[in-house]
């Protein structure tokens, strides 16, 4: 029996849904499409549904604009919409630096506290989602998208 | 009665979450009852070998129990006779069966396959693979914005060139009861033999072959508190006859040498391979518990616990329940213990996460069954279904933990 948990079962849940993941899963932020893309991608999560089209403008290596569209989970769309604020103006070598080290974060053991990532800044929300196994390709799946959409094309992103 | 009955699963005793689990979740599959369990365990500690070959005890105790369960089946199902009951791995085995032992040897290009609407995947997809496989086309009967077959579709979709019709007793998405003798009806007026889906149906009202007059019947033995790995096919011996094997392999033949094999009779002809004999007989043990309350008991507690769960859950403001609504007047019951639901501003997966913290089990997504979802304009649903073990308590449980996940999202 599992008992005495109760607790720990209601912070889990507190810690994954933050106010500021309920806030950008109600009020996506750069929620359209950009007419100037120069690299689309679109994501696909074929368990669940949830499909995002994710648009970049580069300049000069560097990513002047970035927007999405699509339909999914409280998660996965507050993760695309923290994900687009958080890459204006980081060059590519950034984008892929910053994909690992979300990647890594939000695959860390649950049962360890949380390792703390500054270069993540407000994305570290999303660390909630370690204890919800389930849940962890809801946050990573537009992240995916993003990186398909830098390597080329549209192609359906593969989800953990 | 029912503490009585809710005490024979020992899974439902213990905590999720901290809190004691409610598992809704009755249709992807139901749990098991002590009886089943002990079966299980018996057979392994005590007749466990092969069947239909040894001549010593244990294989000959263990081919008695094996072939007693067939007998259970046939009887469950109202079969004529034990020849017509086949053992396969579930549902989705027993429609790959029909696909290509039945209908790919018989279709040409230009014939057609009749399904509905409301299929699950693996009533779909065999068929699309018989189509490519035979230029054959498929067909799709439309549903009602209730969730229904459109019957005048489905008739109008019947033609000459209709070899099999196969639509689902009972919607797994959305609950609803089709009318299935009226629909067997309609495809035998119209020469095309018929496949039931009956994977929803059987753990919760009678079913007779013979009085549905169907060609073919698939069930799944987890879904009625047996083991997960066992289904049957129940097929009309005249048909299963004619139908080259399936597999093939050892247990399905009476002489093999390299210039020639016959094939066994039915029903070993489709059996090929060692089955799954512990899961067959624990499928036995099942259908003798189903049968011990009686299935009217069964349907008439899971009919009061979809009025009531159907009343609480509409109340809830925000809540919308997709499919057929109860109390319609209509010559058949149309609705079966699932609830099939979608929160306003909440995406299902998130109400899934949330209730499965509060302890409530339910389930979350397209169900296998996009065309559904697609249908009705959503990308998944949040699906309540009930079985014997439920009780109104279950309820109050969902209902509280729903009101919990649209408190989370008040932010």
């Amino acid at each position: 029996m599992a008992s005495g948990m109760d607790s720990g079962a209601a912070d889990g849940l507190r810690d994954l849904y933050q106010s500021v993941i309920i806030d950008h899963s109600k009020r996506p932020r750069n929620f359209k499409s950009l007419a100037a893309a120069t690299h689309t991608g679109v994501g696909h999560n074929p368990l669940c549904g949830d499909r995002v089209t994710l648009y970049l403008t580069v300049e000069n290596g560097r990513v002047k604009d970035v927007a999405f569209e699509g339909s999914g989970c409280a998660i996965s769309t507050a993760s695309a919409s923290l994900m687009t604020e958080f890459l204006k103006s980081k060059t590519l070598g950034e984008v892929e630096a910053l994909f690992q080290k979300f990647h890594d974060l939000i695959t860390s053991p649950p049962d360890a506290p949380a390792p703390d990532v500054p270069e993540l800044g407000k994305l570290q929300v999303l660390a909630g989602v370690r204890e919800f196994a389930a849940r962890v390709k809801c946050a990573s799946l537009p992240w995916h998208t993003l990186r398909a959409a830098i390597q080329g094309g549209e192609v359906t992103a593969k989800t953990e | 009665m029912m503490d009585r009955i809710r005490a024979e699963f020992p899974i439902l005793n213990q905590t999720v979450h901290g809190k004691p689990l409610v598992y809704l979740d009755n249709a992807a599959t139901t749990q098991k009852p002590n009886a089943v369990i002990q079966t299980l365990k018996t057979y392994y500690e005590r007749d466990n070998s092969n069947i239909h070959r040894g001549v010593h005890q244990l294989s000959e105790r263990a081919t008695r129990a094996f072939e007693a369960a067939r007998g259970k089946v046939r009887a469950f199902l109202n079969a004529a006779a034990d020849r017509e009951v086949i053992f396969t791995r579930g549902t989705t085995e027993s429609i790959n069966l029909v696909a290509q032992s039945f209908a790919r040897p018989r279709l040409k290009a230009g014939d057609e396959i009749l399904i509905t609407g409301m299929e699950h995947h693996s009533n779909i997809v065999p068929w699309q693979m018989v189509c490519e496989q035979t230029g054959a086309k498929l067909r799709v009967a439309r549903l009602t914005d209730d969730g229904r077959v459109d019957l005048a579709d489905f008739r109008a979709k019947l033609g000459s060139r209709t070899r099999l019709a196969a639509f689902t007793q009972v919607s797994n998405a959305l609950g609803t009861v089709n009318p299935v003798g009226e629909m067997i009806a309609l495809s035998r007026a119209a020469g095309a033999a018929t496949l039931i889906d009956g994977a929803q149906a059987v753990a919760h009202a009678k079913v007779d072959v013979r009085a549905m007059d169907c060609d073919f019947y698939a069930f799944s033995s987890h879904k009625i508190y047996g083991p997960t790995g066992v289904g049957v096919l129940y097929g009309r011996e005249r048909l299963l006859e004619a139908m080259p094997p399936y597999q093939g392999g050892g247990d399905m033949i009476l002489s093999v040498t390299f210039e020639k094999t016959t094939y066994a009779e039915l029903p070993h002809k489709f059996e090929a391979g060692t089955p799954n004999i512990a899961g067959v007989i624990g499928l036995g043990a099942a259908l003798d518990f189903v049968s011990g309350i009686g299935l009217d008991a069964i349907a008439r507690h899971e009919s009061a616990l979809l009025k009531n769960a159907t009343a609480r859950l509409a109340a809830i403001p925000g809540l919308k329940i997709l499919g057929p609504s109860l109390g319609q007047a209509d010559a058949h019951e149309p609705k079966a213990a699932v609830i099939s639901f979608t929160l306003e501003g909440i995406h299902p997966h998130d109400i899934g996460t949330i209730v499965d913290r509060e302890g409530v089990a339910i389930r979350t997504g397209h169900h296998c069954a996009q065309p559904v979802m697609e249908r009705f304009g959503v990308p998944a649903t949040a699906r309540a279904s009930f079985a014997i073990y439920n009780s109104t308590s279950d309820i109050d449980r969902l209902a509280a933990a729903i009101l919990i996940t649209q408190e989370v999202f008040r932010g």
